[in-house]
């Protein structure tokens, strides 16, 4: 049990630190420290070539996708490395945002299942920023149960041709790439009919519409294929296998997205610091002061449950299905967070425009992004059962459309 | 950086806990629960025997010199296997105390015989309900001798000495307080057995009618060597917390893939399962916090005093969840005196108490981060 920097470790906290001060954006340090969940534009500038600039630099200088080898664009460095990369980017960490899929979905799957060729050609431009990949799982009929899927991959000669619709895809509108997840045999049980490939976004056939989100904002998208074609030397995976080469991806999902998720919690702390309710100070009103430290323990067991999977991972443990609980908890906690910091605010919690609302209506924002955070990437719901089948071993949910072919499934509920 | 206990401690943690699960069987709890014995004496001289009470006593005072570290993991197996012996009293508040603030002839008295299994060791510091506080200290101390009532002292009706805060000024300041040793064997006390939920610990009033007592650290200090004192316990006790938590999910689990209702074991039903997903997830949390209060105890650290105030909450939190919802999972059987659900239940929501509520340990988190904060 040991926090201290081993020698080594204390040297590449030194370089990355002196490095970090000299080259990072730092005319944005402040706004980005502030931004918080629904509320992570810069004002004057365009965060995505702001993003793209200093993934950029940091490629160039070695410190992209830190874990990655480094024939991919990566350093090569230990997981342990990787966390204290992440302590001293600090708030410049956020701009990484745009990346999360790309690294760590689409990345870790090109790299388990692509050919040693295309590993060299895609994956660099992929850690420095200058290419962005987007995840094409989800559709209208298959969120929560992917392997409903529906889109066709159907093979013609050497290509396949796809069609159907895609929804919820993160980034669709600004991406290069995409891994996508097709049904290539529709005659046989839902999991063993699907086969994984990764595409070019700009496509023939390919077309792109932002959703707006029940925030107002448009982070996702519909993504509807006509008649696209993909070489089948862009397949991942044997056919029909595609089930097994997802189940990569999302468990780096949960990864990416349970270490990335915000409580909320610092926000509400030194807004609770800084508050004055009626009778005083609000960090002295024993209500408030019994939420907060609710939230802190749960904050902190949050934050120390990733550091023990960390030192896992750093012996060589590989990382399981336990990681759940980062997503699981974090999703609901920012919402609850969102609501409680406005219901101190009193009836002006109602307003949510900058010029009106405390700290700038960074809570308003948050209320309205929060409920999205309990949904993607696997629900509350789904998160439970993960943790009830493969950690607790308890036995699966009976399923009915199992052993059924999946062209035999029902479709409508309700006639 | 490396934040788990190494191979040595685990390998510990699982004789501890193959000791225990010979040793402390449900049954051998049950004697304590039924009101047969005050405590599991054949237990508390095994404990000694493998050198459990002293672990963290150093060897010049006859323990076994390992460290808090060790004993962390041995808390967690003792509340696991729910053990109805005196070891939070003696070993997280007497020993920890005599450790902080002994004299050397103190420690040189009382710490071996801790370490031996021959004397029991609490620490009496309430006086009515409340929390800790300098204020609610009324207990006299005049001429080497005390005068007042204590009540609850864990496992006070069997203790043999007693680490006891007595008023010692007037001025409303912390200053007031000082602690004392009392030889509990000694005259002048009356010890009474109090009913209690949780009955494999005792409770007990402690009515001190001019008894004798020799300062325990300097006069005044008392308030600030508590604080440090209830620290250090509360990370310990969250220990024996999280074990308990994990076992109440395990017997939850294991009667959820046993049980069947409706044609199929419930713990394939979804409500089951979220249930059970949740206790892990608060087990989780509490023992990541844990951890984190490990390392601050083992090390000294600056951080100690926010580290345990989040270990105690977080575990109380965790162990009350996974114990009230045990019994849930378990249905009406959980509900009888027959299944050992209720143990858990008891003994989660005595343990919340034992050193201040989860209200009391909220109040000083913040304090504390602000602390950090301002600094």
């Amino acid at each position: 049990m040991n926090f201290d920097d081993t020698p080594q470790e204390a040297a590449f906290r030194a370089e990355a630190k002196a490095w970090i001060s000299a080259n990072a954006p730092k005319q944005y340090e402040e706004e980005l420290r502030k931004s918080s969940l629904g509320r992570t534009a810069l004002t004057g500038a365009n965060i995505l070539e702001v993003a793209k600039a200093w993934q950029k630099k940091k490629a160039d200088a070695g410190w992209a996708c830190l874990h990655w080898p480094k024939e991919y664009g990566g350093r090569g460095a230990s997981p342990i490395e990787r966390v204290i990369w992440q302590q001293e980017e600090g708030p410049f960490g956020k701009l990484s945002g745009m990346f999360i899929i790309g690294h760590g979905m689409c990345g870790p799957t090109m790299m388990a299942f692509a050919g040693e060729e295309q590993k060299r050609k895609y994956l660099p431009p992929l850690a420095s920023g200058e290419k962005v990949w987007c995840q094409l799982f989800s559709e209208p009929a298959g969120g929560s149960d992917v392997a409903g899927l529906r889109t066709r991959a159907e093979k013609k000669g050497g290509d396949w041709i796809i069609n159907g619709q895609k929804i919820w895809t993160s980034g669709a509108h600004y991406s290069d790439y995409g891994i996508l997840l097709t049904r290539t045999d529709p005659t046989v049980p839902k999991h063993k009919g699907l086969t994984m490939f990764f595409l070019d976004m700009k496509s023939p056939g390919v077309e792109v519409r932002p959703i707006k989100q029940a925030s107002g904002q448009s982070d996702f998208n519909e993504v509807y294929f006509t008649d696209v074609v993909i070489p089948d030397s862009q397949r991942l995976g044997a056919v029909n296998d595609g089930w097994n080469v997802s189940l990569t991806t999302l468990m780096n999902e949960r990864m990416s997205i349970g270490a990335g998720v915000s409580t909320g919690f610092p926000e509400l702390f030194d807004f609770c610091n800084s508050l004055m309710l009626d009778d005083g100070p609000a960090i002295e009103d024993r209500s408030v002061r019994s939420k907060l430290a609710n939230y802190a323990v749960k904050a902190s067991g949050l934050r120390y449950t990733s550091m023990r999977a960390i030192s896992a991972l750093s012996k060589g443990e590989r990382p399981g299905p336990e990681n759940s609980i980062g997503k699981l908890v974090a999703g609901s906690m920012v919402q609850e967070v969102a609501m409680y910091a406005l219901d101190l605010q009193g009836a002006a919690g109602v307003l949510s425009g900058p010029e009106d609302a405390e700290v700038a209506g960074k809570f308003q924002a948050m209320l309205l992004r929060a409920p999205g955070t309990r949904v993607e990437g696997g629900t509350d719901e789904i998160m439970r059962n993960i943790i009830a089948e493969r950690v607790l071993g308890l036995p699966g949910d009976i399923r009915v459309d199992k052993d059924v072919p999946f062209n035999k499934i029902p479709t409508k509920g309700r006639a | 950086m490396n934040f788990d206990f190494s191979d040595e401690q685990k390998q510990m943690r699982d004789e501890a806990r193959k000791f225990l699960a010979e040793k402390c069987p449900p049954k051998a709890v049950r004697e304590v629960l039924d009101g047969k014995a005050p405590y599991d004496k054949a237990l508390w001289k095994g404990l000694a025997e493998m050198g459990f009470l002293g672990v963290a006593i150093p060897e010049a005072f006859g323990g076994a010199g390992a460290g808090h570290l060790e004993l962390c993991v041995i808390a967690e197996e003792m509340g696991r296997a729910n053990a109805p012996v005196p070891f939070s009293s003696t070993v997280y508040l007497a020993a920890e105390a005599l450790l902080l603030a002994g004299s050397d002839a103190q420690k040189q008295k009382w710490l071996p015989k801790i370490a031996s299994g021959e004397a029991i060791g609490t620490l009496a510091l309430f006086e009515s309900k409340g929390n800790p506080s300098p204020k609610a200290i009324k207990l006299q101390a005049s001429g080497g001798t005390l005068s007042g009532v204590k009540k609850p002292v864990p496992d006070g009706a069997i203790a043999d000495f007693a680490v006891v805060a007595a008023r010692t000024g007037s001025t409303g300041r912390d200053s007031d307080i000082s602690l004392f040793l009392v030889d509990l064997k000694a005259g002048g006390i009356e010890a009474k057995s109090l009913t209690n939920v949780d009955p494999t610990r005792g409770q007990a009033e402690l009515t001190f009618k001019n008894a004798k007592a020799e300062p325990l650290g300097a006069a005044g200090d008392g308030w600030s060597i508590l604080t440090r004192v209830l620290d250090r316990a509360a990370v310990l006790l969250a220990f024996e917390q999280v074990g308990g938590s994990d076992r109440a999910l395990e017997m939850g689990r294991d009667y959820a893939l046993d049980r069947i209702a409706f044609g199929r074991p419930i713990g394939s039903f979804q409500a089951v399962k979220h249930i059970l997903a949740d206790m892990y997830v608060s087990a989780t949390l509490a023992r990541s916090n844990c951890y984190y209060g490990a390392w601050a105890l083992s090390t000294n650290a600056s951080e100690l005093p926010e580290a345990a105030a989040a270990a105690r909450i977080s575990a109380t939190q965790a162990f009350q969840h996974c114990s009230k919802n045990n019994i849930q999972v378990h249905g009406g059987m959980g509900f009888t005196w027959e299944f050992d659900c209720h143990m858990y239940y008891r003994r989660a929501n005595a343990t919340a108490l034992t050193l201040g509520s989860l209200s009391y340990w909220e109040d000083q988190l913040i304090d504390r981060m602000r602390k950090k904060n301002a600094a």
